[in-house]
């Protein structure tokens, strides 16, 4: 009773905000998960809304599905760039102390290109059809170790787990040390607000231990003979091996921040989703066939990266505004995956959608993520295997959600198992 | 109408029919032929409509231009051929009817 008073006096404070004043770049609004009240507003009164003042500086905030495609698929007018500012709503080089890394996710073609072909066949259909077989032996022992009708923690005891397994797989990482990767991951995307870490300074000297970490495995590797696991592959590609270090090291904290963080949400993401919608956990367990087009629209219902950003490289009108050049433009994925005009019903959890992969979690155009199926592929695992040893996971507390306006996080989900 | 045939990976030949003016993707989704994703909705984004047009076909349908974002997006596919296109940007036109694609391997 007491928090449906206070979710409507929170509704009530949110409609009457003047729509100037909507900044929507404000960490606290994610973790406390009021920020789809703040993107209804801007779909209907201002879906290209332009922010003056933020703690970022200024920035334009693009809403809905077909405007954010268009930006999206537009490079040659909105860089990716990280000399102009990269990817994020926070510019790259404006944060003190960082180390300059450099990833080709920040970057235009033709560099951009070379770099992520080069990269690619470690996730391409032939090789996930090799990983199948090990993620699912890892998910199988991860779910046979848990204690069934205790609570635990299902970010830590599994998500986390089974996506870094899924890294120190991809990477060939020294497998007792995988928690270094999870580690590594975390500070990528920090700031200190996050209390991930205590400071610029500090993050800069963990994340100068993960570049000589990675160096040791560089020279290793660079003296065997080629292998499928990406570091063996950038270390001998022609189009990576002589890449400058800070390069090296950018693009392999892109890889692994791409393939952690972002599946793990979505593995939390599911359970808390299917909790929430009990009647489509009831269809699931009826129908496991339904996990194939559930998967993408847990990622949609989740969209574990909010956003990405892009700089202007010229005027360009979008939505009858005026976006000048040097303008920061965001693309909240968040937002244009609730987008009714496009996604019928957005705002429930369907699991049986028509066209489920039809959301914006994964981007779209050149940047659009190269590791998508293999997200896919660790939740159909993990929901399969739920399936087979569990009648339900339950979920038995509030989530923690995390402090970004980046990553759609959930720190701790505390829930329960149910034999099957 | 006008005809498409899409031949899978493994020889399988599936004939389906399509209004005119659709595309080569609507060919497939509309009619559920496994291996033609099609994520973005049509509107040359993602690549998951990849195709190899039949070398028989290829003048009729046209090769890929180098330049565009066909091109940039198929760069990073798998198992591209030099009759790769995208089935989202081949309009059905009469000139068309009996076109035969063969579905990749894979997409993405």
């Amino acid at each position: 009773m007491n928090t449906q008073i206070m979710e409507m006096d929170t509704a009530d404070k949110i409609a009457a905000i003047p729509i100037v004043e909507i900044d929507v770049a404000r960490p606290s609004l994610f973790q406390n998960d009021t920020i789809g009240l703040f993107f209804d507003r801007l779909r209907k009164e201002d879906p290209v809304h332009y922010c003056r003042d933020s703690y970022v500086g200024p920035y334009w905030s693009i809403t809905k599905f077909d405007d954010i495609m268009a930006v999206d698929t537009n490079h040659k007018v909105f860089s990716s760039e990280a000399k102009l500012g990269g990817i994020a709503i926070q510019d790259m080089h404006s944060v003190e102390g960082a180390l300059d890394l450099e990833m080709f996710i920040a970057m235009d073609p033709p560099k951009h290109d070379q770099q992520r072909k080069a990269v690619t066949p470690s996730v391409a259909p032939s090789n996930l059809q090799l990983l199948e077989p090990i993620i699912r032996q890892r998910a199988a022992k991860i779910l046979d170790d848990l204690p069934v009708g205790e609570e635990i923690d299902w970010v830590d005891k599994v998500s986390i787990e089974l996506t870094t397994m899924t890294l120190a797989t991809l990477f060939d990482f020294p497998w007792e040390e995988r928690r270094k990767l999870t580690r590594w991951s975390d500070i990528t995307t920090a700031a200190p607000e996050t209390g991930i870490v205590e400071s610029y300074e500090a993050r800069r000297e963990e994340l100068i231990e993960c570049a000589m970490y990675f160096k040791g495995l560089w020279e290793q590797r660079i003296n065997e003979e080629p292998k499928n696991d990406l570091i063996s592959i950038m270390a001998h590609s022609p189009a990576t091996r002589d890449m400058p270090f800070l390069e090296f090291l950018g693009n392999l904290l892109l890889l692994i921040v791409g393939g952690n963080d972002t599946t793990r949400n979505s593995i939390s993401g599911g359970v808390l989703a299917l909790n929430e919608n009990p009647d489509q956990y009831r269809r699931l367990s009826d129908d496991p066939s339904l996990i194939g087009s559930m998967v993408p629209e847990i990622i949609r219902w989740q969209t574990p990266l909010t956003h990405m950003r892009r700089t202007a490289l010229q005027d360009w009108e979008i939505g009858g505004k005026q976006i000048k050049k040097g303008d920061k433009v965001v693309m909240w994925y968040l937002s244009g995956n609730r987008d009714g005009s496009v996604i019928d019903r957005a705002d429930e959890f369907i699991i049986d959608r028509k066209n489920p992969r039809h959301h914006l979690s994964f981007g779209y155009g050149i940047h659009r993520c190269m590791g998508n199926r293999l997200a896919e592929l660790q939740l159909r695992i993990i929901w399969e295997e739920i399936h087979k040893r569990f009648s339900r996971v339950e979920v038995t507390g509030e989530p923690e959600r995390l402090y970004s306006n980046l990553v759609r996080g959930i720190t701790n989900l505390p829930v329960r198992l149910h034999a099957r | 109408m006008v005809k498409v045939t899409f031949v899978a990976s493994g020889g399988e030949r599936r004939e389906v029919e399509i209004d005119k003016g659709e595309t080569a993707r609507e060919a497939a989704l509309f009619n559920d032929v496994p291996g033609i994703d099609g994520d973005c909705g049509g509107v040359c984004a993602c690549a998951t409509c990849h195709v190899h047009v039949d070398p028989e076909w290829i003048d009729k349908v046209g090769r890929l231009h180098e330049d565009g974002m066909e091109a940039e997006l198929l760069q990073f596919a798998e198992g591209t051929t030099e009759y790769s296109r995208l089935a989202c940007q081949i309009p059905m036109k009469p000139m068309l009817d009996g076109l035969v694609l063969h579905v990749p391997e894979q997409q993405y």
